[in-house]
């Protein structure tokens, strides 16, 4: 073989590997669509299941979703931000618990999403949960807080999405010119004026992304909600933070695997499917734009 | 009459490299400053030393004494935040926050905890004026600051410094990226500013030194080498590096 | 870090100083205007205690990452550990048996099985690691050289405009949710590789892990792609100087130069796919068989057991202690491979930065 020749074989092997992963993307997106595309309809996503689920709408599903979702990102963003900020703005760069810190930020990020579940079901559900009960209730066979719902399946979850803001929020921090810094703390301003009136709201577009793919990362994970609070079906919508929900990953995982009768539930199936990657993909597009657009401001 | 600001033994260690060493100087009241000399000469560590600007630079030691009308300015119950607030700062590269002009120079009152609105618009306006830019922008307060040119930008920052009515105004080679005619505005607004400010310039021109100064401080290699006034500087260097320096033959 | 001020006494600066440099004096400039009148700087403001607490609390929620952490180890255990001292007095449980083989009533000869449901209770963890690894192993062997090509395409032969598309998009895969992929080898996967393979069981190891690589070829394409581009310059350069054709530097300058950052993707690859919960869980038919080089075999991994099997079990069971002690298992394994994949790129990083200055 020539020189040249392996050159291009070079490249043509690599190549042919970003031809197969984009080909298998573009599989699994292109079949959900198709077959779930047809089921969409403004009943389906606003109607109660109906027959063993096979028909009817997802709406309890969509409407846990987002309050799983939404209660999480209460609790994420500030938690992330803060760190971020102490990380970026406080620890000086030869600070030892920043070390550790981010250390185990990226470990965080490595745990495993059942490992998330059976934490939030002996932290939050049992510790935590039990533990109230004990001191306000006192009867333990009828549990109050110390049985699955959304609160803890949301914490659950916020603990799992911390690493994604803390990450996101950091580099954002990191894109905030030190001239605004010192501008503001020669002007007089003490350093949290510095961090809340000038770094903070400029990386604002930064931990919004970090909320979005946080959100993304959230509305997508089964594994940890499994035992904190997730339901197969719910005649009622979630209405109390003690209450369990309905959820779109999960509503997947019910239909395709415990449906009594797969052949019946498989256009509810591609249907939920559709709408739980149109979800997913939707934010991590406007997040990957969002990011891209402050890096290029940062390069400028 | 005593200075209005003093350094006494003055050195600056960055981790273990001494950048500032033992510099004893007076800043007269309503008088231009002008520290000169060689890049890397310690120049702008020492402004940033006056107004404690370095606190925050990770591994930086002050070693001596700083003081403003007397007070030590590192004493132990001084507020840095205190400093900063009648020691003033114009930066080298022009840093207007990314909002409207207005929301710039009002940034340092509100931070302040200044809120009502007339007085605000009535400081924003007098600022302005005094750091001859309020003609340029009169009609046009609500626009981002980032649309003016490199010269009001500048003119800009300097008015958000002065709105605060600080007594010290310390600037960093304040006309360095901008062009001769933006250069020679902010020199005559320096000029004006000091019948009513204290100004301590960084600069690297000597001709902008010889224009615009009182007195001149001759830096090198962290040493304090020459200070007197701007003419005899220029004229009767004592030293021989002094000389050397202003007639051009290093740096 | 706050300066350290020496001295530190205002009253020593009042005093006249011989030190000073010759200078003249000319007060005459300044007598008309009127002094400001100035307070003094001890007394004229100080950053208001509020400002400290937020600070602190700030200071306080860094803990939590940390704190997250010990308490993940700590929950899990505490549901785990009983079982090391616990009493079963009928004898039905015996820890040993959670690793080595036993002959149990009405079998010929001690064997490795898992079957919580059985009487008695058999909870044998071997044929669930065995079957963890058979499907990430499986998995890495199509995602590594997947996830590898991609980056060095991308990092040596796209144009920056292809790659600022490519790039993107296969980040993208990492955000397509693991219920999904589950699905998809479930529906449609599954049936599709029988069909052309002819596999005795419709879900098995194999369906399991060509799903899972597509939830681990964005892991270890990022991770070797950072690698792969913060090779610097330089060496490149230095290559063709020598007369390197494009391949001969990639393969001989920039691959070996960034290996440590392809481990690093190889490990943290390896721990996700380890824990990976919902595409082993749908893909892979869940039958805890022991046959560890047979890729055709329905699997029951550690990850899928415990999300089937922790919903029906009552606490403080053997077998919901057994179902949090994998959990804790496998919390280590990937805290440990997590520890060390992150360790060899932060190295890396060092090493690459300081050989280019």
């Amino acid at each position: 073989m020539t020189r040249t020749a392996r050159d291009r074989a070079l490249a043509a092997a690599t190549g042919l590997c970003v031809a197969l992963v984009l080909g298998m993307l573009l599989v699994v997106v292109g079949e959900i669509v198709r077959h779930g595309w047809p089921q969409l309809s403004w009943a389906f996503l606003t109607d109660q299941p109906t027959a063993d689920m096979t028909g009817g709408g997802i709406f309890p599903a969509i409407y846990g979703t987002v309050a799983l979702t939404l209660l999480m990102t209460v609790a994420v963003v500030p938690m992330g931000v803060a760190t971020a900020v102490w990380l970026h703005e406080y620890a000086g760069r030869s600070s030892r618990l920043a070390a550790v810190v981010r250390a185990a930020v990226h470990n965080l990020a490595g745990v495993p999403s059942i490992v998330f579940g059976l934490f939030g079901l002996g932290f939050f559900v049992l510790f935590l949960g039990g533990s109230i009960d004990d001191l306000v209730y006192g009867d333990p066979t009828r549990p109050v807080w110390g049985k699955p719902g959304v609160l803890w399946a949301a914490l659950t979850l916020a603990v799992l999405t911390l690493p994604v803001v803390i990450v996101t929020t950091e580099e954002a921090l990191r894109a905030v010119p030190r001239d605004l810094r010192e501008a503001a703390l020669g002007l007089g301003a003490t350093r949290l004026q510095t961090v809340v009136r000038v770094v903070l709201p400029n990386a604002r577009a930064g931990i919004l992304t970090g909320l979005i793919l946080a959100v993304s990362r959230g509305a997508g994970e089964v594994a940890p909600i499994l035992f904190t609070g997730a339901a197969n079906f719910l005649p009622y919508l979630p209405s109390d933070l003690r209450d369990m929900f309905m959820h779109l990953g999960y509503h997947v995982f019910v239909l395709a695997t415990q449906s009594p009768n797969v052949e019946a539930a498989r256009p509810a199936l591609y249907g939920t499917v559709l709408v739980l990657l149109v979800l997913t993909l939707s934010l991590n597009v406007a997040a990957v734009w969002l990011r891209s657009r402050y890096r290029a401001a940062l390069r400028s | 009459m005593p200075a209005k600001m003093a350094t006494r033994g003055l050195s600056v260690w960055y981790g273990s490299k001494r950048a500032i060493q033992d510099v004893t100087l007076d800043v007269e009241e309503n008088a231009v400053t002008a520290l000169i000399g060689p890049s890397g000469c310690g120049k702008s560590t020492f402004l940033r030393t006056l107004n404690r600007m370095n606190d925050l630079v990770e591994g930086c030691r002050v070693e001596g004494v700083v003081t403003l009308d007397g007070e030590d300015v590192y004493g132990r119950d001084v507020d840095a935040v205190a400093v900063r607030r009648r020691v003033g700062m114009v930066f080298q590269k022009s840093n207007p926050f990314p909002r409207s002009i207005f929301e710039n120079v009002a940034f340092g009152l509100r931070i302040a905890g200044m809120r009502d609105r007339q007085t605000l618009a009535a400081r924003v306006e007098e600022s302005l004026r005094d750091a001859a830019l309020w003609d340029e922008v009169k009609d046009r307060l609500g626009d981002s600051a980032l649309a003016l040119s490199g010269g009001q930008q500048q003119r800009l920052c300097i008015a958000r410094a002065l709105a605060v009515r600080p007594e010290v105004v310390l600037m960093d080679e304040p006309a360095s990226a901008l062009d001769p005619i933006a250069t020679a505005r902010i020199e005559e607004l320096i000029r004006e500013l000091k019948r009513r400010y204290t100004i301590v310039i960084v600069t690297h021109s000597m001709q902008q030194a010889a224009r615009v100064s009182d007195f001149t401080a001759f830096f090198y290699m962290g040493e304090l080498v020459e200070y007197g006034p701007t003419e005899r500087i220029f004229t009767r260097p004592i030293q021989k590096r002094t000389e050397e320096y202003i007639t051009g033959r290093f740096g | 870090m706050t300066p350290v001020n020496e001295t530190g006494d205002a009253a020593a600066a009042g005093a006249p100083d011989p030190a000073v440099p010759p200078r003249d004096h000319d007060e005459s400039e300044a007598a008309d205007v009127p002094r400001r009148k100035s307070r003094r700087l001890a007394d004229s403001f100080r950053t208001p205690w509020t400002h400290r607490l937020v600070e602190r609390a700030v200071a306080a929620v860094a803990w939590t990452a940390i704190v997250a952490i010990a308490f993940i180890f700590v929950f899990v255990a505490r549901e785990a550990i009983p079982l090391l001292y616990e009493r079963h007095e009928d004898g039905s449980f015996r820890l040993v048996d959670l690793f080595a083989p036993r002959q149990w009533p009405g079998y010929d000869a001690p064997v490795y099985v898992w079957q919580p449901v059985g009487t008695p209770e058999k909870f044998n963890v071997v044929p669930l690691f065995v079957g963890t690894l058979k499907v990430t192993v499986l998995a890495m062997l199509l995602s590594v050289p997947l996830g590898v090509g991609c980056a060095m395409y991308v990092s040596q032969y796209a144009s920056r405009r292809v790659r600022e598309i490519v790039k993107p998009v296969i980040e993208l895969l990492a955000s397509l949710p693991s219920v999904v992929l589950g699905f998809f080898a479930l529906i449609v996967l599954a049936s599709s590789m029988q069909a052309v393979f002819g596999f005795r069981f419709r879900l098995n190891a194999t369906v399991a892990a060509v799903a899972l690589s597509l939830a681990i070829v964005p892991v270890v394409f990022t991770v070797t792609e950072d690698a792969l581009s913060s090779v610097p310059r330089s060496l490149h350069e230095a290559a063709i100087a020598l007369g390197a054709r494009k391949y001969q530097t990639t393969l001989r300058v920039v691959i070996p130069a960034a290996l440590p950052g392809i481990a690093a993707a190889i490990i943290l690859g390896f721990g996700r796919a380890i824990g990976e919960t919902m595409i082993v869980l749908m893909a892979s038919g869940n039958a805890a068989t022991l046959a560890p080089f047979d890729p055709t075999t329905s699997v029951r991994t550690v990850t899928a057991t415990i999300a089937a099997e922790l919903g029906e079990v009552a606490r403080g069971e053997p077998h919901w202690r057994v179902l949090f002690l994998l959990g804790l298992m496998l919390f280590a394994l990937t805290f440990l491979l997590n520890l060390a994949g992150g360790l060899i790129v932060r190295r890396l990083h060092r090493r690459l930065t300081a050989s280019a200055t």
